[in-house]
């Protein structure tokens, strides 16, 4: 019997809060963290909502201690990986800690301001604002920050980048390569997002609508979330032994378009139906759905017809905190994991905001307003461009 | 499709050909920069039309996972995919994952690799940095002054968890390690010590020399210290220096076992080293032997 | 410009924007479905073309369904572009 993979801490930044205490309250009081752009420079500004963190990078950079050149995304990474371990309240350097993270973006945000120097002629550009371009090197600037070195590494596969991270740093545990692992993502807005999402025409001139009849498309958000992810061993040693652990995971391919997801989602009931089969799970177990519920046309139609076909009229209450938080691509999947940490934590089931219509082709609706019910097993859905369908399954531990 | 993409799935589809496994259980990428050309291009774009006029596929196809993804869509394959995007250790994180994978009982014949490009612009900033060489050389490695030279590639491999009639090689081990202060001759040692293996035992050393003075001085000396009197190759003088190039060293150590076996040379490498630490902030180590 | 020195423009300008390496302007028939059968173009292919008719032909399209109708065929892109550009004078 291979060994439990225990959540011992969470963290986490995004439009709705600079920590879990302030994202559970927004949660709790039905808080969107969507506006008009403030901090992002775009011409679109005025079109295109989006769900930005309150704090710029001048604060950012001055709590941390970070020189202001550092990408934003290592910023907001930055401080929810220091939330999740200082909620944990575990000594990383007493074990063999691994740093595990995930970034659509990286560097991106240093990189246009770089490459607009750059392009007007080749010997400009400061080079401090490309040096931290790639991926790999914001997730250095967290893992040195937090003097982690046992193993660190990073994922990439769009908008499941962060759910990848964490069922790798749970198989990492129970093969016994690691003790604990921060595992988890960030993305900040940039430009190059926007104005990606916005040639693809899914963006939301208004506030996201997932799951609804009348959806126009997503708000792009920004944030980082990390859980702090320990071995049997480990959780035995603290003042109080976590109550919940991640049971179940599974990657699988839509294999149908770059982009876009097939109609019956085949991608998302693969990932959802092998995550339960490696949590042991029938789907009447599940108690929440947290949804992947971008609010585009496409992402909602299969991933709810992957549901309905997988649940078969077991429909656990299901939401997507993106109606909050917008669409924080690499860092959706380690944000709305944090969440239904909390949801089970709580016992709370958080709404889908804005849902008016119901959708024509699916049996069920989502959770309009805050419920309160002990969850045992609580699903996370993440499925990204490239057909890459994750699903990770959070329990509550008897015993 | 760009040209990473091409490179990518063309090196994918010779292993699996050659593996002969029409679906593998799962594909592992690693990419330090990924499509560079993609991401060049819509970001290019985006500042001289400032915002409008933009390419969707440019978008589409700068995401990192892009060369995985379109394995996977050309075979529709279903199953696990996931790509790894850390400098110096892309490739290494990718062939953990698999490792992991396999001892997970998740999958046993994966097909993991890497891809890396180079690009005008990515090669006139990476060279503001002073990494390159000025002035073309044709040795590479004996040249003496400061620099390396650009590399770039895709290598894939089948990895199965049982010997097959076709396996080529068994790869013992790999490890990798991030800014660690442990002397490289003491990780070798100990990666040595945990394979139960001598060095009298390893028949060849393929090390990352990459003709920069001050980097191929840390290589000689390792050499020096713990490989005296053993044969050692480099490796870049064929594919240059980029962070995954450690895929194509694996590969090349590959191929020579095969060939070895194939002509049943006794003189030929049975059990073969690779050291390769890109920027001497990632080193890597692979003990591969014949099966 | 007539309708028929619109579509051959028409074709020279898909080739280039799509990447269409390999296909000759004189191969696509003027009233062949650009989707699924014809060329095989999809749903990010009418995006570009989007990009095309703004980039080339000033006209904007705010929606992709928009794009559905428009992209038939090339002739029904050139009636597109012509009606719009009667339209404007």
């Amino acid at each position: 019997m291979s060994q439990k993979v225990y959540i011992a801490g969470v963290g986490i930044i995004s439009a709705i809060g600079n920590n879990v205490g302030e994202n559970l309250a927004s949660l709790k009081d039905t808080k969107a963290g969507m506006q008009n752009m403030e901090r992002l420079q775009s011409v679109h500004k005025d079109k295109l909502p989006v769900a930005e963190v309150s704090l710029s990078n001048e604060d950012l950079c001055s709590e941390l201690k970070l020189p202001n050149h550092i990408s934003r995304s290592a910023l907001l990474s930055t401080v929810a990986a220091k939330e999740a371990i200082s909620n944990s309240g575990i000594n990383i350097h007493k074990w063999r800690t691994g740093f595990i993270s995930a970034t659509s973006v990286g560097g991106m945000d240093k990189t246009e301001d770089f490459f607009t120097e750059f392009m007007a002629d080749h010997p400009n550009g400061d080079l401090k604002n490309v040096v931290n371009h790639e991926c790999g090197a914001v997730t250095e600037i967290t893992a040195d920050h937090l003097g982690i070195r046992d193993f660190v590494t990073t994922v990439s596969t769009a908008c499941s980048s962060s759910a990848n991270s964490i069922f790798l740093a749970a198989r990492l545990i129970r093969q016994g390569f690691l003790d604990v692992v921060v595992a988890g993502g960030t993305d900040s807005l940039t430009k190059f997002t926007l104005n990606g999402f916005n040639t693809l025409m899914i963006l939301d001139s208004q506030y996201c609508q997932p799951f609804d009849e009348n959806r126009r498309g997503l708000n792009l958000g920004e944030g980082a979330g990390y859980l702090v992810l320990v071995s049997e061993k480990v959780a035995e040693g603290m003042n109080q032994k976590p109550e919940i652990a991640l049971s179940g995971w599974c990657n699988a391919n839509d294999a149908h378009h770059q982009t876009a997801s097939s109609p019956d989602g085949t991608g998302n009931f693969l990932a959802m139906k092998g995550a339960l089969k490696k949590a042991g799970l029938k789907p009447a177990d599940i108690d929440y759905i947290n949804l992947h519920g971008t609010g585009t046309n496409n992402n909602d139609i299969a991933e709810g017809t992957a549901i309905k076909n997988l649940f078969e009229g077991n429909y656990p209450p299901v939401s997507s905190t993106k109606s909050f938080t917008g669409h924080t691509l690499g860092a959706s999947g380690a944000i709305e994991a944090v969440y239904s940490v909390l949801a089970i934590r709580e016992g709370l089931i958080f709404p889908n905001l804005r849902f008016e219509t119901q959708m024509k082709e699916i049996p069920f609706a989502p959770v309009t307003e805050l419920q309160h019910k002990t969850l045992k097993n609580v699903m996370s859905n993440s499925f990204g461009f490239g057909g890459n369908c994750s699903s990770l399954i959070f329990s509550k531990v008897i015993g | 499709m760009s040209r990473i993409i091409k490179m990518g799935v063309a090196a994918a589809m010779e292993a699996l050909k050659d593996a002969e496994l029409p679906m593998p259980d799962a594909i592992v990428t690693g990419t330090a920069y990924g499509c560079l050309a993609d991401t060049d291009a819509f970001l290019t774009r985006m500042v001289e039309f400032n915002e409008e006029l933009l390419s969707p596929t440019s978008f589409i196809q700068s995401t990192h996972n892009t060369v995985g993804a379109q394995i996977a869509l050309m075979l529709h394959c279903h199953h696990y995919n996931n790509t790894y995007v850390h400098r110096g250790s892309s490739f290494e994180a990718a062939v953990l994952d698999a490792q992991s994978l396999i001892e997970e009982g998740e999958a046993e014949n994966i097909l993991v690799g890497s891809v890396d490009e180079i690009i005008e612009n990515s090669h006139t900033i990476i060279s503001r940095f002073g990494i390159y060489k000025e002035s073309e050389s044709n040795k590479l490695l004996n040249s003496g002054t400061n620099g390396t030279m650009a590399g770039e590639g895709a290598t894939f491999f089948v990895f199965s968890k049982n010997k097959e009639t076709g396996s080529i090689a068994k790869l013992e081990d790999i490890k990798t390690y991030y800014k660690t202060n442990r002397k490289a001759e003491n990780i070798i040692h100990n990666f040595l010590m945990e394979n139960n293996v001598r060095v009298d035992n390893i028949d060849l050393i393929i090390l990352g020399n990459n003709g920069d003075a001050k980097t191929d001085e840390h290589y000689n000396t390792v050499a020096q210290h713990l490989f005296g009197g053993k044969r050692l190759v480099g490796y870049k003088n064929y594919c240059g220096e980029y962070p995954t190039s450690s895929a194509f060293a694996l590969w090349m150590a590959a191929r020579m076992i095969e060939h070895g076996k194939k002509i049943n040379d006794e003189t030929s490498p049975k059990k073969i080293l690779i050291y390769n630490n890109y920027k001497l902030k990632y080193p890597s180590l692979y003990l591969l032997s014949a099966c | 410009m007539d309708k028929q020195e619109l579509m051959q423009r028409l074709k020279d300008e898909i080739i280039k924007q799509l990447k269409l390496e390999g296909t000759k302007p004189e191969s696509i028939g003027d009233h062949d479905p650009l989707f699924v059968e014809g060329l095989g173009l999809d749903s990010i292919d009418a995006l570009e073309l989007i990009v095309l008719l703004q980039q080339e032909y000033k006209i904007k399209l705010n929606n992709a369904e928009q794009g559905q109708e428009v992209f038939r065929s090339v002739s029904t892109m050139a009636d597109f572009i012509l009606e719009h550009q009667a339209k404007q004078v």
